[in-house]
């Protein structure tokens, strides 16, 4: 960043003068280049994720879609996870960023595996793990493009909780990650109760996914949910919702304007 | 074992196999005051004998809480003992800090035998820790009393004790352990306290004498008060005279052919306890 005074003419004995201000850490650092190292902006992304306990457990929505900017680039990402035995991971935002995630802890659960002492990471552990990991990125200014939804079930008891990129962390009922947050939040809030069936649960995730299909302009008609209990993680195949065009206004736009569209 | 030309440095065997100067550290635990641990399905139970350097100075701590979850009992050179607790504090608190729930008892245990105690077996600039460890602990899968050696063994136990004259207490253990399982809180407390008064050699116990500690399912670490301990003795202790004279020559009986290391606590090096 550069701060250019007006060189005086009347006085020679000013010069021309440069300032950069440095952002005093180790990691992000005083010149350009080292700037192209950490995340500015996300390039692929994804939508929407939300999800809620239920009586069994945790259910899970997310469309497949992957958007570059405002196309609508890949249609087969899989945007849920499951993490080791007890948890499932969803993470809305930069894709590569989420695989990163998502390699951290293939080596946190590898590490887990291989103590073989009868202890094992539940969603609790893993959700404080990814916590920290975001909280330190976004200290360092180079954080992990994402907004994570962790869910599980572990002796028993379910559990449900977020981290966005900033390393706010926190747990509830049920979570919405980007648009989910303005559209399916208000939803949940009126209709979510617990010990939800499966089946109600299922028609709820869906009424929260139909309107952020309608009104986000990131999301496709292709999703997945993604159940988790105590025998373990089932991500369904990808299915469309039914929709519904034939409001009376849609049929011939126009109607009012002519000309316009 | 007698001074020979193998035992200068940790870093040398001997042709037999050994490493001495490992093997006398593990001496040194059994210079150090007793220390008791039991455990049944839910609570584990530490206890040691209070010994102080003379009667104008306090006791040295001997028992430490780790965490909520777990504690430790040393036996041998204290300071040593005590840097190692704060090995085990920093692990655990590190833990909970990244993960948010305590860390397994079991993890804890063979962390502390490979980076703190075996590392030190095998750097010719460092020694052995000369303390013995009783960790005791709770985690997912049940309660737990580990030993840890300065070798960097360890091995897990129903009950066990370490220290001076510990033999007595391990025997009358020996004769009680198969029902710790089942056993209730205040049944594990009685047996620690008097497996603690076993190696007492006829001293009358006091509370004073003593500390104990327990830890269970919805109990977190803590010491038992001097009021607690001698309420549990009294109920022992105020039994007729044929009881309490069985008990002792039992004693007498099992300790005779213990350690020499116990005989004279005067002969003791001011560091050990």
């Amino acid at each position: 960043m550069f701060l250019l005074p007006v060189s005086f003419s009347i006085n020679a004995d000013y010069f021309f003068l440069q300032f950069t201000i440095p952002i005093d850490n180790g990691d992000s650092v005083k010149n350009a280049e080292a700037d192209s190292q950490r995340t500015l902006y996300p390039y692929v992304t994804g939508t929407s994720i939300v999800a809620i306990k239920y009586k069994d457990g945790v259910l899970m929505a997310s469309d497949m879609g992957g958007s570059y900017g405002s196309t609508l680039r890949y249609k087969n990402i899989e945007r849920m996870k499951a993490i080791g035995k007890h948890s499932l991971l969803g993470a809305s935002g930069e894709i590569s960023d989420f695989q990163e995630i998502l390699r951290y802890l293939d080596e946190l659960v590898l590490n887990d595996n291989m103590w073989d002492d009868g202890n094992s990471l539940g969603p609790k552990e893993v959700h404080n793990y990814l916590t920290r990991v975001m909280y330190n990125r976004r200290n360092k200014f180079n954080p992990l493009w994402n907004t994570l939804v962790l869910g599980g079930v572990k002796n028993g008891e379910s559990y449900l909780g977020m981290v966005s990129m900033i390393g706010v962390s926190f747990e509830d009922n049920h979570v919405a990650t980007g648009f989910g947050n303005h559209l399916a939040r208000p939803i949940l809030r009126d209709e979510w109760h617990a010990d939800l069936s499966f089946e109600d649960g299922v028609k709820l995730l869906e009424k929260c996914m139909r309107v952020l299909l309608y009104r986000d302009r990131s999301a496709i008609n292709k999703l997945q949910i993604a159940k988790i209990t105590e025998e373990g993680v089932t991500v369904s195949q990808p299915y469309s919702l039914k929709t519904f065009w034939e409001f009376k206004a849609f049929n011939n736009p126009t109607a009012g304007a002519e000309g316009s569209w | 074992m007698f001074r020979n030309q193998y035992d200068t440095d940790v870093t040398t065997w001997s042709p037999t196999g050994r490493l001495f100067q490992v093997e006398y550290a593990m001496e040194a635990v059994k210079q150090g005051s007793a220390a008791i641990g039991l455990r049944s399905r839910s609570h584990v139970v530490l206890a040691s004998v209070n010994k102080a350097q003379s009667e104008l100075s306090s006791h040295q701590r001997k028992i430490f809480k780790v965490d909520d979850h777990i504690g430790v009992a040393i036996a041998g050179l204290t300071a040593d003992g005590r840097v190692l607790s704060r090995y085990m504090r920093s692990e655990s608190i590190n833990h909970s800090f990244t993960y948010e729930s305590p860390l397994p008892v079991g993890r804890l245990v063979v962390r502390l035998a490979d980076k703190a105690q075996q590392v030190c077996t095998q750097r010719s600039w460092k020694r052995p820790y000369g303390v013995g460890l009783l960790v005791g602990g709770l985690d997912e899968s049940g309660a737990h009393l580990y030993y840890n050696c300065p070798s960097g063994n360890y091995f897990e136990y129903q009950a066990f004790a370490i220290g001076s004259r510990s033999q007595a207490a391990k025997t009358y253990l020996e004769r009680r352990f198969e029902s710790f399982n089942e056993s209730s809180r205040e049944d594990l407390i009685k047996d620690a306290i008097l497996a603690i008064r076993e190696t007492l050699q006829g001293e009358t116990l006091k509370s004073s004498l003593c500390t104990v500690s327990v830890l269970g399912v919805d109990e977190p670490f803590h010491f038992l008060d001097q009021e607690s301990i001698q309420k549990v003795i009294d109920t022992f202790e105020k039994v007729p005279e044929e009881e309490e004279d069985g008990g002792e020559a039992e004693a007498e009986a099992a300790a005779a052919p213990t350690e020499q290391g116990g005989a004279g606590d005067q002969d003791v090096a001011p560091m050990e306890m």
